[in-house]
């Protein structure tokens, strides 16, 4: 099936998850993501599939726990606020090595913010975001057909690692319309969930839990935690980079911002200046390693985001002072212009040209 | 010999954490003999709370988990509407019921799900150290009422099964206590009904609120406790079947 279709992120997105399999979709209504949970609302039960609207994001986390607890495929979305209230079973689904997938269509924060879209919701989504060390692993789609494509990827990451996985899109990501090809791919070989509730016949008791009271029993769990993030480290980067190599400036962003910072270096690269980008598309594992290679040769770095500067923290530790790092954002609902990123380009290497 | 009295097996032959005269160890005992009854062990899934019961899955050799504070009932909800042919139960103290998850008990009541929920009522957070819980009588001393709670202060004890018997969802709803041998008895007969109801298929969340003896944070020796659930607690707490 190659059929390019229009249709917007939000809606995309659900398709994409019933494809690969999703069993189950608790939400809670939030805007911009409501196209989500109405899709859902319908395609869901055609498919024989589980939708329940719940009474809150407590209840629509703890739903998924529930469902992804008997090893079924279990999601949710939600945005911003909504994200914030799912923090505590989001820290129990890692703590008691749950997968599921949570989609945050970022808005304006904090509080009640506003309904633009936004990307503050960065530091969040890779430092946890709950009580307890662990982390999530977070997949930053930058078009609508990426929001496609990091359904399937997302249930079998979370899957293979038994950890949560987070799709930070934004409210552009989830409303705009663009062609897709939507289609059943196949997946990744995932090991069996021997783990799973599914009643005691013919086994001995399966408990999941998160409590681990003896001396010693959560240090143990944690360093387990820590191997396989380790793991995920090494493996399961994902990040696109472009013009690099001879380049004197490079732009870092990624989501819908990597779009418009794509637009201002392909007009800097006409006007001779020699700009390239780097796009995360895990934000967590976050390609760190690729960025500390480019910062080898002295250039400039330029992170551009909508927010003030949060990402900028993962890039300045991966360049490590070896290159000057600089900030361009729009916090709050503002989304940066191709005009004011590359006079920011101009501005920074005139100053610094060879 | 005949044998008249024995361990049902589902419940583990192991000691448990709770304190003497604690309600706990009888009413796991009537969960489990219910279980064994019903020969439903093969497909029950119990849930845990946060709370004095959170270790519930050392004691009922079921599978079972370990869920957030208060949360049992929405993800009860998640694993039976997935899962309609698994018996979903949810054990939960007054904390974790009537205080932090007061929303998901009503809305999982609200929505009629078909899961079966024992509430254990001990007028009192144990895990914790004895604080005012939403079930705590007037002038009931707690770590958190010195005094004694007062209704201008904390407001009356709140009745949660006589709230949730109003709802359409609810199909039966049953207050038992475990302070004599004959309420023990009716409190096994309630179990054993809102678990059949459920591998009947009866449309609706089913639920036996149980009268727990706390003698630690109560202050009283087993027996004393045993004597004020029905001098006390019977009387905001009445005894009953108040739905189904």
């Amino acid at each position: 099936m190659s059929k390019r279709i229009l249709m917007c992120g939000n809606e995309a997105l659900a398709e994409s998850a019933i494809l690969a399999g999703c069993d189950a979709y608790f939400g809670y209504p939030i805007t911009p993501q409501n196209e989500i949970p109405a899709y859902m609302s319908r395609r869901m039960p055609e498919e024989g599939r589980v939708f329940v609207q719940t009474e809150s994001e407590l209840a629509a986390i703890n739903m998924v726990f529930g469902a992804s607890a008997t090893g079924k495929r279990a999601m949710t979305s939600s945005s911003s606020p909504g994200i914030s209230l799912m923090q505590e079973g989001i820290s129990y689904l890692a703590g008691a090595e749950l997968p599921a997938v949570v989609v945050n269509v970022m808005r304006g924060g904090p509080g009640l913010g506003n309904i633009a879209p936004s990307q503050s919701d960065y530091f969040q989504a890779t430092r946890g975001g709950g009580h307890g060390d662990y982390r999530t692993i977070v997949l930053g789609p930058a078009s609508v057909q990426e929001m496609v494509d990091s359904m399937p990827l997302a249930f079998d990451l979370a899957d293979q690692y038994r950890m949560p996985v987070m799709i930070l899109a934004d409210g552009i990501l989830g409303q705009m319309m663009e062609p897709v090809v939507l289609g059943k791919k196949n997946g990744r070989e995932l090991p069996a969930k021997n783990w799973a509730l599914t009643g005691i016949k013919g086994r001995k008791q399966n408990i999941v839990r998160s409590l681990w009271l003896p001396e010693g029993a959560l240090e143990k769990l944690n360093k387990k935690l820590l191997e396989r993030y380790k793991q995920i480290e090494q493996n399961e980067v994902l990040c696109e980079q472009y013009e690099t190599d001879d380049a004197d400036i490079i732009l870092v962003a990624y989501g819908f911002s990597a779009r418009i910072v794509r637009s201002a270096a392909s007009r800097a690269r006409e006007e001779g200046i020699k700009a390239g980008w780097i796009r995360p598309i895990t934000l967590w594992p976050f390609p760190a390693g690729q960025i500390s290679k480019a910062a080898d040769e002295f250039r400039i770095f330029l992170v551009v985001e909508m927010s003030n500067g949060q990402m900028l923290e993962d890039v300045r530790l991966a360049v490590n002072g070896k290159s000057p790092v600089l900030f361009h954002g729009r916090p709050g609902g503002g989304i940066p212009e191709v005009d004011e990123i590359l006079e920011k380009i101009r501005q920074l290497t005139i100053r610094h040209k060879k | 010999m005949k044998t008249v009295f024995k361990r049902t097996p589902t419940l583990k032959n192991c000691p448990t954490h709770y304190c003497p005269g604690c309600g706990h160890g009888i009413a796991h005992r009537l969960v489990a003999e219910t279980i064994d009854e019903l020969d439903i062990r093969d497909h029950t899934i119990g849930i845990a709370p946060v709370g004095c019961a959170v270790l519930a899955y050392d004691y009922l050799d079921i599978d079972m988990v370990e869920v957030a504070h208060g949360r049992p009932p929405a993800v009860a909800t998640g694993m039976k509407r997935t899962n309609p042919d698994k018996i979903i139960f949810s054990y939960q103290g007054d904390g974790d019921l009537a205080s932090i998850g007061a929303a998901e008990i009503l809305h999982a009541g609200h929505r009629g799900e078909q899961i079966t929920v024992i509430f254990i009522n001990n007028a009192v957070y144990g895990m914790t150290g004895g604080q005012m819980a939403p079930t705590t009588m007037l002038e009931q001393v707690t770590a958190t009422t010195p005094k004694g709670r007062t209704a201008v202060e904390q407001g009356y004890p709140l009745q949660v099964s006589e709230l949730l018997a109003t709802l359409p969802g609810t199909i039966y709803i049953e207050r038992c206590a475990l302070s004599s041998v004959a309420n023990v008895r009716r409190t096994k007969k309630a179990i054993r009904h809102a678990f059949e109801l459920q591998v009947e298929g009866a449309e609706g969340l089913s639920l036996v609120e149980v009268l727990s003896p706390c003698p630690t944070y109560w202050r009283m020796s087993p027996a004393k406790a045993m004597e004020w659930i029905d001098s006390n607690m019977t009387k905001v707490f009445p005894l009953g079947r108040l739905k189904g």
